[in-house]
This record gives C-alpha cells, structure tokens and sequence, in this order.
C-alpha cells in the first residue's frame, strides 16, 4: 500500500513534468547555453578547452540542476497539495524522496544524456566520455537529495531562490570534488573508479539522510 | 491495510478503525468509532496564541459547524485536528486513545479539505482524484467504481477529462470535494466548502454529507454561508482568543 502510494507521487510528479516541460526544457536549455559560453570566454584554444572540460561540464550540470529546485516543493506547498500528501498513508520521508526521485529522471537523467554532445563542444577527451556519463549519473542523484533539504527548508521563505542557492552550493562542493575529477582521471588516461567510488558513495549516503531532513523541514513548513 | 497495520501488530490500539477502513465503500459501519475528543485545545500561529479552551465532543453522525470571525481560528483548529499542527495545550482523542500516539492511523481515518483546490492545472479531474487515492493506499482497480461515484455525486461526468486549467472556481472546488467520495473516511474536515458554489453543487454536497453522516460519519466544517445541516451542533471560537499582550516595549 505505501508502494502504490509512493509509484503514484512519483508518477504525478514526472507525468506533471512531461506535461508542462518547461522545467526539464529550461534545464537543458540553461546547461548547453551555459557550456557553449565558455569557449566565447576562454577562448577557442582545443587544449585550454579540454583541460578545463571537466570542470566546466560539471559546474554547468550542477548550475542548471539548481535552476529546477525551487520548484520542488513550491507549487504544492502553494496549492495545498502538500497537505494531501503529508495527511497521506505515504510516510512524509517516503513522499520526499519520491519526489526527489522524479526530479533526478526528470532533470539529472537528461542533464546527463546530454552530456557527451557538449563534451564533444569542448574537446574533451573521447576516453572520458563514458565516464562523464557515469559520473552524472551517478552524482545527479546526489544534487537532487541535497538540493530537496535545501527546497524544503527554504520553503515559505521570502526570496526563496537567491537563499536556496546560497544554502546548497556549499554542499554541492563534494559530489563537484570527485565528479569532476573522475572525468579529468579518464582524460589524462588515469582510472577514474576511486573517484566514482566516492562519488557513489556520497549519493548512497543522501538517500536515507536527505529525505529524512527535508521532511523534518517539511512539517515546520506546514505547521 | 497501510501503514496503520506495522503499527497495530505492535499495539492494537485502534483497531476498530483499521477495520473500518479495509471495507471498501462500506455501507455502515461494522464496529461503530469512538467519539473524537477535544479536550481545552489551544493552538498558536507563530507568535500568536489564536485560542485557549476549545473543547467538542463528535459521535459518529454528528455534525460540528465552526462558527466565528475572520481570524477566530476555525482553520487553525481544522489543520489541528486533522493533526497538520500540535496543539500548544489540551488533548485530542478518539475515545479515550490520544491521537497523537497513532498519527498515521489518524490520517487514514480523515479527509481534510482546505481552502485551497490542491488541483495542478495540467492534470485532469479524474486524474487528480485516482492519484488522491492512491495516495491513501488504494488500488486502482478497487478504486474505480468509487471514483466514478465521486465524479457523478458532484456532476462532474462531463469535464472528467478536461485539464484542470480550464475549470472555473465553482468546478475546482466539487473537484476538490469529491475527494471526499473517492476514497472512505469516517471524518471529514471541511474548511469552507461552500466556497465559489452555485446552489446545485451546494445542495449536492448537503446531500453527500448526510448520506455520510447517515453511515456514522462525523463532519467538522467551519463556514460563513447558510448550510443546511440537521441537528448540527455549532462551537463559537469567537470568545476563545486570549487577550492580546503586547510587547512590553511596544506598550511604552
């Protein structure tokens, strides 16, 4: 019973997503434009480019998986859907992190689809593309559990945007660390599988931390 | 059933609840429920204590209307018995079983509907009462006939496939109240229902709520319009705020 409760959040949510498409659309819009920036910036040098690629595609990645977080919870919490889901036979810990759940596949799964055509922008190394793909696929969970606490805390809140960027870059930094510099090991010819590691890791570690605090800030929000 | 079952394993506390809640659109009830209790709750919002002593007794087949000015606390006191706050003072009950023990038993047992729809706009109305079902445990398949009920019961058959951005304030809201119907509660908590409708749909939800109050349901309903509800009783919040203390600098 909370299995069918949790399957339908999380359909509605990415049903919702499919609908509206503005938000995956604005994701991916905002990570291509931001990547494609940076050679206007630096310059068109292949070296300079590929050196920094890791970088850049993770920081863009990670900018643009920002952009979505404050709709996490706002529009429910504005339409009362919130509480619906909070009086539901659903766990509010459990309803987080479906929620969170249909944002990775409805941002972070793209974000990282994506990601080898942007790599080819920036001459990366074709020996790390597969392992950027990995990498995002496995740190973009991450991204969406600690970008739920922050959604939720915030929540309410007056100028909501700027104080939720403020609240999760900080904590963005690890899963930056070891994401980026799985791609630039693969790059350099160096196995990267440590830094994988470490990044799993850290999304194993979100999955039962992050809902449980986003929930906590949850019932303060509606209380 | 849900999450109630993990916890009546561990202690039986309310079980004749869990039953009532495993009959699917029960007629009446099989075991009947306790009365739910309200003993001296007091309630604040942020700084504000919005009131001391509210006390109410609801048997099954009762009706409870919240009377009282705007800001009186008859929401406050809605969102707390349906236990989306804590009261700062005083007891809520079912019989003599404190529900703050049992949460989620507690939810399983209410309906809330508040002011707001809690419709998205891109969803349809169907689509939005099998997920409000869902969300309390239901199957789809055992839901269906019940949802159908609810579209009907609200004469909602013709815009059942329609996104809700196109209904006007009047559809949402029978949306929003056919909830009710589409998944059984013994409690439903209803703030402001009467809200944007025309006297057709505010007959039909008369006609809903005695139909559940005639199987032993109990309804809370804090409104300012003219319902017609047999043998209501009527809690006036008005006299309940406390006097308001000022800041002692602010005073000066």
């Amino acid at each position: 019973m909370i299995l069918a409760a949790f399957l339908a959040l999380f359909r509605r949510d990415l049903r919702l997503a499919l609908r509206q498409g503005g938000d995956t659309g604005l994701v991916i819009a905002f990570f291509v434009l931001t990547v494609v920036l940076f050679p206007f910036g630096v310059g068109p040098e292949p070296e300079v480019l590929a050196r920094s690629a890791p970088g850049i595609l993770w920081v863009a990645a990670l900018l643009a998986a920002l952009l979505s977080l404050d709709r996490l919870f706002l529009p429910d919490y504005e339409d009362g859907s919130l509480d619906l889901i909070a009086l539901s036979s659903l766990p509010l810990e459990l309803a987080t992190l479906a929620k969170c759940a249909a944002h990775w596949v409805s941002t972070g799964v793209p974000l990282a689809l994506i990601s080898p055509a942007l790599a080819l922008i920036l001459d990366l190394d074709p020996r790390a593309i597969a392992t950027l793909l990995a990498s995002l696929l496995i740190g973009t969970p991450a991204l969406s559990l600690i970008g739920g606490v922050a959604a939720a805390l915030t929540l309410g809140a007056r100028r909501q945007g700027v104080l939720l960027s403020l609240l999760v870059l900080p904590l963005y930094v690890p899963p930056l660390i070891f994401g980026a510099g799985a791609v630039e090991a693969a790059a350099l010819g160096m196995p990267p599988r440590v830094d994988l590691l470490l990044l799993g890791a850290l999304t194993l570690a979100a999955l039962p931390l992050c809902p449980w605090a986003a929930a906590a800030a949850l019932r303060q929000a509606l209380g | 059933m849900h999450a109630a079952l993990g916890k009546q394993t561990r202690r039986p506390m309310l079980p004749h609840l869990s039953n009532r809640l495993s009959l699917t659109a029960a007629p009446a009830l099989a075991v009947p429920l306790p009365d739910l209790v309200g003993e001296d709750l007091a309630c604040r919002r942020g700084e504000r204590i919005v009131f001391i002593g509210a006390s109410f007794r609801l048997s099954p087949g009762d009706t409870l209307i919240l009377s009282g000015a705007n800001g009186s606390g008859k929401s406050s006191l809605l969102r707390l018995v349906a236990g989306l706050l804590t009261p700062v003072a005083g007891r809520l009950l079912w019989g003599i079983a404190p529900v703050a023990a049992d949460l989620a038993s507690h939810h399983a047992c209410l309906h809330y509907i508040g002011h707001q729809d809690a419709l998205k706009p891109a969803m349809t109305p169907r689509e939005v009462l099998a997920f409000a079902a869902a969300l309390r445990g239901r199957r789809l398949a055992s839901a269906e006939p019940a949802l159908d009920e609810a579209l009907a019961a609200f004469d909602l058959e013709g815009i059942a496939d329609w996104p809700c951005r196109w209904l006007s304030a009047g559809q949402r809201r029978r949306v929003a109240l056919a909830r009710l119907l589409a998944s059984p509660a013994p409690l439903w908590l209803l703030d402001e229902p009467t809200t944007a409708l025309d006297s057709d749909s505010q007959t039909r939800l008369e006609q809903a709520i005695a139909t559940h109050r005639s199987k032993g349901g109990m309804v809370m309903i804090a409104t300012h319009a003219p319902i017609q509800l047999d043998a209501a009783t009527t809690l006036a919040l008005d006299g309940l705020a406390p006097p308001l203390q000022l800041d002692p600098i602010l005073a000066e």
